[in-house]
């Protein structure tokens, strides 16, 4: 029986290299067709009219003059008369017609009445919102006494606002049916298992009749997990006309309605001892997502303290509703922890990189891990030689450094895999994971190749269907771990299967036989290897199959990973413009299977980061509860001259390999908000404490308050 | 083939002989102060483009006015022809995905923010959702798909590759056409250069070390990533 572990550090052919995504050359040649760029011939276009109010009724809907339209194939009513509207841009009808022009001019043509109804959509205004939702404090010790006996106190209220997902492929599908009971959809998602069923259900067929499609999705970020309404009336309309149907949403839709991370407002005090050593943490926050409100960050984040205490007060809002943002609640929580730590370290005329090794013990089981990183982390920043007290530059433009911590968990989800050997010498792996452009499929491959022995080029990777063997929705950095822990026990059991087909053939045993660097050995030495493609024409006609799944057995993959990033960043006193010089993260994750892969992740999120701490928010309207930037012109993203040089530095080695694969998609997109916060705290000598980092708001902090 | 009607709306003065229709090189080429005095002339429209068309139609005796409905227009992308009916109110961009299936540049802004779905237009970089399909007519439009294959990719593609400077792949067909029109001007850029020239356009997912390290291997000036 194989034995479910990974290769040793001297016997990986594959893993820890830094490989080129295997999809590389059909996205950079424009080839890789998404779900956006699906044609089916006599395929209609459908768009969605939206609700103009925050918080409204419907009261009529007219859709004669669309139907009357040429072009207009079908109008169908989403949400009816009486229907209470809790957000701006909610979808109410949607038409179908034969160009996208003529869509438009069908959905213009839809006239619909409302009763306008009050709303809220400022929740830093707690003190304002109709439906506040306070839960119950959670005590450890004795905060309150804690505090009063220490030498040594801060506080400070945090602002975070809401930000959107803004995924550049915008949510949306193809739905063509195939017959009365079965449809394929074409959709831009990071669940196409979960979807599969979700649509089975709202539609009234059998999950395995629905096929979902998926081999490259134009950014996801945790808000593309649902079928959602769109995809189910998509589905519909092809149903009620019997063509194609194309639903894709326009950019103030996505941006509005398709995905929003809750905002966080925090007021936190603070003590320390003498010593430097935290000893209590008391903190109040509140924050929104939309109608549900927002569920309380984790605070204190990373740390724990003998002596802390948390309320939070979930504030709901007219607004379009939260999606999972990559790593839910934690940038947030690092924003508010790192800002409060930091002033207390200032307070306690400490160093913040003395301060947090100090107390890093509180961080629990991954205390070790992150002080390797803070001193690794503190080498490429060359943080001992240059960080000054914070506001002791002098000038224009002055320059400062900041640091934060973070953590995940990121084990790897439920996946199965099969693998197929063929005696051309192809293995295959088929998957039912989907590539949201993270390198899953790169993963795969090199996975099996590397279980086989041969090159990453011989093998083949199907996946992106939903008819493919199960496997879980990407997100929560659980991807890696779910899809090469399958993948790696169903190519051990299938390289198993092989050499049992085989060895008769050979007249040899099983237990003789061996895949290596493309060849099979005989381990007695009867025989001298022979090449891989010579051994797998013994398979005959009818390819070798095994099966995997994970979890399963052997630790394949773990949970749990720090990581540190430090930012230096120059702030203009006069203009509030903070801009990045450099920003370094250490990163943690167990076995990294992909090293180019990995630093791609880091990357990515180091520039998500600084667009997030620098420019990104959703702008409420709080008299007509609209979204004010709801368009990329004014909902800001970095471009690539703002974002700064950048240092990524990977943990691997002993103390890291042997945990097995962890997940790496949320973890750096954590911190770097915070770390930039810290730094422009730093630089301007008054705390900055809200993000978006805007000018107006940096000056205002510059100015006391005054903008 | 369908013959080119209505030129596309020179950006200069003088346009590159290489774009003229048979029609423009008898009737001379447009120019920006003949759209103006056209537009003058028929006192009504405002658009430089409508103006253009209203002069170019009157001159050949037709009624003076190109649409609502769909037209034939001709197009040469690739180096290949195409021809479509099109309605006068169709952006290149979605000419080019809903129409002729070359799905390669991206529709997500559609306003000229994101430069997802940069063509090269005679060789200079345009936002297709802000050209009229018409206006395109006469053009040489160079799309991703034109740029090169994944059998025989461009320098700049295969650095795209070799320094992943792409993730979801989303903004990667606009920033490949905008790299490459930006070594077409500045062989050797320096990291302004670069950024200035790929400031029109965005990536979510954050690739822009990737793309510095790929313009730098593709202009034959290293490959430092960050």
């Amino acid at each position: 029986m194989a034995e479910y572990v990974w290769p040793a550090a001297g016997d990986r052919l594959h893993i820890g290299k830094h490989i080129s995504r295997l999809d590389g050359p059909v996205k950079a040649t424009g080839r890789a067709k998404y779900a956006y760029d699906v044609n089916r011939r006599g395929m209609l276009w459908a768009i969605m009219v939206q609700c103009p109010h925050a918080h409204a009724r419907i009261t009529s809907i007219d859709t004669s003059a669309a139907e009357a339209m040429d072009g207009v194939v079908r109008v169908h009513v989403i949400q009816d008369v009486g229907t209470e509207i809790q957000w701006a841009h909610d979808e109410i009808v949607a038409v179908a017609a034969t160009s996208e022009e003529v869509a438009r001019d069908g959905a213009a043509a839809v006239k619909i009445e409302y009763e306008v109804l009050s709303h809220f959509v400022n929740e830093r205004a707690v003190d304002e919102a109709p439906d506040a939702q306070p839960a119950q404090a959670e005590t450890t010790g004795d905060p309150a006494a804690a505090m009063a006996s220490a030498p040594t106190k801060s506080s400070g209220a945090y602002h975070v606002a809401q930000i959107a997902h803004c995924s550049l492929e915008s949510h949306g599908q193809v739905a063509e049916w195939q017959d009365e009971e079965t449809v394929t959809l074409w959709a831009s998602t990071q669940a196409i298992s979960g979807v599969a069923s979700q649509l089975g259900e709202q539609i009234g067929i059998p999950a395995s009749n629905v096929h979902v499609e998926t081999q490259y999705m134009g950014g996801g970020f945790g808000s593309k997990f649902s079928v959602d309404r769109w995809g189910v009336v998509c589905a519909q309309l092809a149903k009620d006309t019997g063509r194609p149907v194309k639903l894709m949403l326009d950019r103030d839709q996505e941006v509005s309605v398709a995905g929003a991370r809750p905002s966080t407002h925090a007021e936190v005090s603070t003590a320390a001892d003498a010593d430097g050593n935290v000893v209590a943490w008391d903190s109040k926050s509140w924050g929104s997502g939309g109608p549900a409100g927002a569920n309380s960050p984790p605070l204190p984040y990373v740390f724990s303290f003998d002596n802390q205490t948390h309320m939070h007060t979930s504030v709901p809002t007219n607004t379009g509703p939260a999606r999972a943002w990559r790593a839910p609640r934690h940038p947030q929580a690092c924003l508010v922890t790192m800002r409060a730590l930091e002033d207390l370290a200032h307070a306690a005329g400490m160093d913040p990189l003395d301060f947090f090794l100090k107390n890093i013990e509180k961080t629990g089981e991954r205390a070790s891990t992150y002080v390797e990183e803070l001193e690794k982390g503190a080498e490429l920043m060359g943080w001992r030689d240059r960080w000054r007290p914070r506001g002791s530059g002098t000038g224009t433009v002055r320059s400062g450094l900041g640091l934060a911590l973070h953590t995940w968990g990121g084990r790897g989800h439920r996946s199965n895999c099969e693998v197929l050997a063929y005696r051309d010498g192809l293995v295959e792996a088929r998957i039912g994971s989907q590539d949201l452009g993270t390198g899953t499929r790169t993963i795969i491959a090199l996975v099996l190749a590397e279980t086989f022995g041969v090159a990453v080029e011989q093998v083949k990777v199907t996946m992106g269907r939903s008819v493919l063997p199960a496997s879980g929705a990407s997100g929560g950095s659980t991807t890696v771990g779910g899809v090469s822990g399958a993948t790696r026990r169903a190519a051990l059991n299938a390289v198993d299967a092989v050499f049992e087909r085989i060895a008769p053939r050979l007249g040899t045993e099983m237990a003789n036989l061996e895949l290596r660097n493309g060849q099979l050995h005989f381990k007695d030495g009867s025989m001298a290897a022979m090449p891989w493609r010579q051994a797998a024409a013994l398979i005959g006609v009818n390819p070798v199959s095994a099966t995997g799944a994970n979890p399963g057995p052997g630790q394949l993959n773990d949970s749990g990973v720090g990581g540190i990033q430090m930012a230096d960043v120059s702030v203009d006193m006069e203009t509030g413009v903070v801009s990045i010089n450099r920003m370094v993260a250490v990163q943690d994750c167990g076995l990294i299977l992909d090293m180019k892969l990995a630093e791609s992740q880091v990357y990515g999120s180091l520039i998500m980061g600084v667009t997030y701490a620098l420019t990104e928010e959703r702008v409420f309207d709080p008299h007509t509860g609209q979204m004010l930037n709801a368009e990329m012109e004014f909902y800001k993203l970095a471009g690539i001259e703002d974002v700064g040089e950048m240092i990524v530095h990977m943990m691997t080695g002993p103390g890291y390999d042997e945990r097995g694969v962890i997940g790496l998609g949320e973890p750096p997109v954590i911190a770097p908000g915070a770390a930039i916060a810290n730094a422009a705290t730093n630089a301007t000598g008054v705390p900055i404490n809200e993000m978006p980092m805007t000018p107006e708001r940096v000056l205002a902090a510059i100015n006391g308050g005054m903008a | 083939m369908a013959q080119t009607r209505y030129p596309k709306t020179p950006r200069d003065e003088q346009p590159e002989a290489g774009v003229e229709s048979a029609e423009t090189k008898a009737r001379g080429p447009f120019s920006r102060r003949q759209f103006l005095r056209g537009s003058a002339a028929a006192g009504a429209a405002s658009a430089g483009l409508l103006s253009g068309i209203l002069d170019d139609a009157a001159a050949q005796g037709e009624p003076g006015v190109a649409g609502p409905g769909a037209v034939d227009m001709a197009f040469k992308i690739n180096g290949k022809a195409y021809v479509a009916t099109l309605e006068p109110r169709v952006t290149l961009l979605d000419a080019l995905r809903n129409h002729l299936d070359l799905t390669g540049a991206k529709k997500v802004c559609d306003r000229g923010t994101c430069g997802a779905c940069t063509v090269l237009l005679n060789g200079d970089p345009v936002y297709a959702c802000s050209v009229l399909a018409i206006e395109a007519q006469g053009a040489e439009v160079t799309t991703v798909e034109g740029i090169g294959s994944p059998a025989d990719m461009h320098p700049i593609q295969q650095a795209f590759v070799d320094h992943d400077a792409q993730q979801c792949g989303f903004c990667t067909p606009g920033f490949v056409v905008a790299s490459a029109a930006l070594l077409n001007r500045h062989p050797n850029p320096d990291q302004d250069t670069v950024h200035r020239e790929l400031g029109g356009n965005l990536c979510r997912c954050g690739t822009y070390a990737g793309i510095r390290a790929a313009v730098a291997q593709a202009a034959g000036g290293g490959t430092t990533n960050g």
